[in-house]
């Protein structure tokens, strides 16, 4: 087992692209590691690079002690699963798990025992002289796992290796890599733009944007203590409701941030605790509120609800989610300004903006129905008026 | 409205199109378009297929019957008296035996095709998959000279291979090396999964041992296709044989058959049984390699 080092890891193209403009970040030993991130944001080519499959350009790269930055891939003793599984189409699930062994020179013997202990593991004994085109997604998933594990690698590089499968099948593979990983305690970087495999899996989430890391944190706390709308965005499902706000002082203490025309007052223990947002002054501000900082409340204080006029109400049996439209602009991101819905729209006064709010099956909510959401004033998250900082 | 709301719309839309699809499947095509598509087919197939019949038969009918139209399709006066008649006239140094010249182009066109499929396929592999200075503009190379005519350089080859002719090897060695089936194979590993090559290289598999185990054998379908193609086009050669070979010894069968042909005394069956024996080999490969032909098994192993 190993620590995978990057020192200022940097990837540019012929092109002159910089696609990683340099990393650092160090994943622990037996860490599961996740990189997450939307579409193009480099995560795959910081696992391409840590494979030995990309080059990388500058900085460099440690797996255990050693600099393996001009290493080839089958000496960097790691062992990876792709998003394809890139199974052999030509071998038998014995041949395909058991090649890499056969490219290691082990003896017939023992290339058996081990093939045949790795599939017993992951209950593909039935299946060892199949092919891989009569096997089943989930099969096949297994199959790449099997490939991986039997080398006894120093580490495990995963890309994406749950996104051809069924919903339901992800959720139970999921489980089972997680549980796969701790029992043999092999350092583990993963890759996914799936937030929800992010948080369930990872020991430590990294988050990419733009080739660069936005934060690296376990699951809670980048849930919890966002470090900008990025990951205060891309973290948690549905998304955070995010936008732009003022805020503004009580002239008798205290502080409250716009909602439109609304007010939301800030509770003074938060003041308290956030010396960031207590010394700063009046003036434009970013706020997010997760969809279940919202609860129904017909009587509540007017600084602490929102009223707001229902658009669409999903029923999902345990919950309802309602989707509400209020003149507010969305705080975003430059990667996001361009994801909105078509009944949002920007106007010079700020426009109109979706928000959506999670709130219990009763009482029951209706579209296009005016009521009244309580907001946990105590849940809100402060970002400056770029959203680079959580304050 | 939201989005998930548009697309719940949309998602129903699609289903019931989708139904509609599945029901205009389950009745399939009406029986006037399968009246038509067979009233089509039929007749181009005969067309088609006549010569080869006209040959195969009239191959086993005396020469003064071949040429009496739809006669020849009659089962009468059926022997095998013109293929005995090519063995005997053909039995001499002078003239070169059947046997001879059935040996040569054997020999000449499975040496093309073994050392084509192994020198094209190994060039494409490392024009499509490894990097090295110069690949584009020897691959733009390659793809130019797939339009080159062989008539363009048969005269400078000509000159170039002066001092082998008359030999096996001037018959084969121009031809090995062909732009097409290197373009051919070219297409089919740029469009095998790269993860493949790269789980390879990560499993610890070096450049030839990615070739040879996990490329190769998937390549089938490639494979066949261009071993059907060279060996057409080497066992049906001409020209080249023309200018190169006027010993009778080292004389491949379409060459043979000119010489025959341009030979009195004429005799069609005769010509017809020599087709007959020209053909059947051509036959025999075909059907070794068609059943790779249109196969592809790369699909099968990845994706979910």
């Amino acid at each position: 087992m190993a620590t995978i080092k990057y020192d200022s890891v940097e990837k540019t193209y012929p092109d002159g692209t910089k696609a990683i403009p340099g990393i650092s970040l160090e994943v622990r030993d037996r860490e599961f590691m996740v990189f997450v991130g939307p579409s193009g944001c480099g995560k795959t080519t910081v696992l391409r690079m840590t494979a030995g499959l990309e080059d990388i350009t500058g900085g460099r790269l440690y797996i255990g002690d050693r600099v393996v930055n001009s290493l080839p891939p089958q000496k960097r003793d790691i062992a990876m699963v792709f998003q394809d599984y890139a199974l052999y189409p030509h071998m038998t699930v014995r041949d395909n798990i058991g090649f890499a062994l056969r490219m290691m020179g082990r003896p017939k013997s023992e290339i058996r025992q081990r093939v045949e202990a790795a599939a017993a593991r992951l209950s593909l004994t039935a299946l060892l002289d199949r092919k891989p085109r009569n096997l089943s997604g989930g099969q096949r998933q297994r199959v790449a796992m099997g490939r991986a594990i039997v080398r006894e690698p120093q580490a495990f590089l995963m890309d994406e290796p749950l996104s051809n499968l069924d919903a339901k099948l992800r959720v139970q593979m999921r489980a089972e890599i997680s549980s796969l990983q701790r029992q043999l305690g092999v350092t583990t970087v993963y890759v996914t733009h799936d937030q929800v495999e992010a948080m369930t899996m990872g020991d430590r989430v990294a988050v990419m944007k733009s080739g660069l890391l936005q934060q690296v944190a376990p699951p809670e706390e980048l849930y919890e203590r966002p470090v900008n709308i990025f990951v205060a965005g891309f973290i948690g499902s549905p998304k955070m409701n995010l936008f732009e706000s003022v805020l503004r002082r009580r002239p008798g203490g205290g502080a409250y941030v716009t909602f439109g025309q609304q007010e939301l007052a800030i509770p003074d223990d938060v003041l308290r605790e956030r010396p960031a947002l207590r010394e700063r002054n009046e003036g434009p501000i970013k706020v997010g509120i997760r969809p279940d900082g919202f609860f129904l409340s017909p009587n509540g204080p007017s600084d602490q609800s929102l009223q707001v006029t229902t658009e669409v109400v999903e029923s999902l049996g345990n919950e309802r989610m309602v989707h509400f439209i209020a003149p507010v602009r969305k705080a975003s991101d430059a990667d996001a300004r361009d994801q909105r819905t078509e009944l949002e729209e920007i106007t010079p006064d700020g426009g109109t903006s979706m928000f959506i709010a999670r709130v219990p099956p009763y009482p029951k909510v209706r579209e296009r129905e005016t009521v009244r959401l309580g907001v946990n004033t105590k849940g809100l998250y402060f970002f400056d008026e770029e959203g680079n900082s959580l304050l | 409205m939201s989005n998930a709301t548009i697309n719940g719309r949309r998602a129903l839309t699609l289903s019931t199109r989708a139904r509609d699809r599945v029901q205009v499947g389950r009745l399939g095509p009406s029986r006037l378009r399968i009246a038509l598509s067979y009233a089509v087919l039929v007749p181009v197939t005969i067309l088609f297929v006549s010569p080869i019949i006209y040959m195969f038969i009239a191959s086993f009918k005396p020469n003064n019957e071949v040429l009496s139209g739809f006669g020849v399709f009659s089962p009468q006066d059926l022997s095998l008296n013109n293929y005995l008649s090519i063995f005997s006239r053909f039995s001499g140094p002078d003239t070169g035996t059947f046997t001879g010249f059935l040996t040569t182009s054997l020999l000449v066109s499975s040496v093309t095709v073994v050392g084509g499929l192994a020198v094209n396929s190994i060039a494409a592999y490392a024009l499509a998959r490894l990097r090295w200075p110069g690949r584009n503009l020897l691959l733009l190379g390659v793809i130019a000279l797939v339009i080159v005519p062989f008539e363009a350089i048969a005269v400078p080859l000509f000159y170039m291979l002066d001092g082998l002719r008359n030999t096996y090897l001037v018959q084969f060695l121009p031809f090995i090396a062909s732009p097409f089936s290197i373009y051919l194979f070219y297409s089919f590993f740029a469009g095998l999964p790269k993860s493949l090559e790269e789980a390879a290289r990560v499993d610890g598999a070096g450049a030839w041992r990615t070739f040879f185990s996990i490329m190769l054998p998937n390549a089938k379908p490639a494979f066949a296709t261009v071993a059907i193609l060279q060996f057409m086009s080497s066992w049906s050669s001409f020209l080249w044989p023309v200018m190169v070979i006027d010993d009778p010894t080292v004389r491949p069968l379409p060459l043979a058959i000119s010489v025959y042909v341009g030979t009195p005394p004429y005799g069609w069956g005769n010509i017809m049984a020599f087709g007959v024996m020209m053909v059947l080999p051509m036959l025999v490969v075909f059907l070794i390699f068609q059943r790779w032909f249109i196969r592809s098994v790369v699909a099968s192993g990845v994706k979910g």
